[in-house]
């Protein structure tokens, strides 16, 4: 058996204006390889969310998406702050984003709840000061 | 004629839209979703659909593209920075800009393609 198809992306803390990079190549990635609209959507939506979370509230991290006959794993780490009370942060329009975050459109507390709803299975380990580390799986088919 | 799905192009020859960049303009307009907090966007915006927004920065790109909304239209007269326009033309993300605001706006794109 073939090792299963692996991505590895970077993301940078420092940098708005790149941040979503990564999503919008594993979306192109997908689509080269075959997987449906929906597939793609659900993936490319789902690690947005997270890769703007790392830039947002974690100073950046990496993401790695590994692509599974039956289905699509996305893991996003960070060595940020971690998450206080994930049950809250789990909350639609729950947000710590500031002022200046949410002029540009963010930080509507509406990403943790996108990310689940565009899921099949989402893990959160998260430690107070040492970091977040976010586990997605999409279904194929 | 009124109503059917249009192209891009043809909603700008109809419509009081200047186009500002419009690498892709034989799309289909589907429909349409107006929002600027982009995780609303991102939840509801179906493909297909031209999004009205008044949002400007080059996070709008970046969810046009994962949305693979038709067309970004810009509403209340907002354009896009030179360099936001080039991210856009090279993602292959149609950006129109209109002076209407954002609800008459919807109004007459939804005239057009209900
Ligand atoms: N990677 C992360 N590291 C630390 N805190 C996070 C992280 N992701 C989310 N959070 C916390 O969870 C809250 C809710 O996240 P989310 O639903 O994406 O909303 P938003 O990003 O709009 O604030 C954030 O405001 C933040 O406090
Ligand atoms: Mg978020």
């Amino acid at each position: 058996m073939t090792a299963p198809l692996r991505f590895h992306y970077d993301i940078d803390g420092e940098n708005f204006t790149s941040a979503g990079e990564a999503s919008v190549k594993v979306k192109k990635s997908l689509r080269q390889l075959g997987f449906p609209q929906e597939v793609i959507r659900r993936v490319a939506i789902a690690m947005y969310e997270g890769e703007i979370n790392m830039v947002i509230h974690a100073e950046g991290g990496w993401a790695e998406v590994t692509v599974y006959p039956d289905r699509i794993e996305i893991v996003l780490c960070d060595r940020g702050p971690g998450i206080k009370d994930v049950e809250l942060a789990m909350q639609a329009g729950y947000s710590t984003a500031p002022e200046q975050i949410r002029s540009l459109g963010f930080g509507a507390g509406m990403g943790l709840p996108n990310m689940k709803a565009n899921s099949d299975t989402m893990v959160i380990d998260t430690k107070i000061g040492v970091g977040t580390t976010i586990t997605m799986t999409v279904n194929v088919g | 004629m009124i109503g059917g799905i249009m192209t891009v192009t043809e909603l700008l020859d109809k419509l009081p839209l200047r186009a500002l960049c419009l690498p892709d303009p034989d799309r289909d307009v589907t429909g349409g979703y107006t929002g600027d907090l982009l995780s609303w966007v991102m939840g509801s915006a179906q493909p297909g659909q031209a999004w009205v927004t008044i949002m400007s920065n080059v996070n709008v790109v970046a969810v046009a593209t994962l949305c693979d909304v038709s067309c970004v239209i810009l509403a209340q007269g907002v354009t896009l920075e030179p360099e936001v326009l080039k991210t856009a033309e090279s993602k292959l993300v149609n950006v129109l800009t209109s002076p209407l605001p954002a609800f008459e706006l919807c109004l007459t794109v939804g005239e057009l393609i209900r």
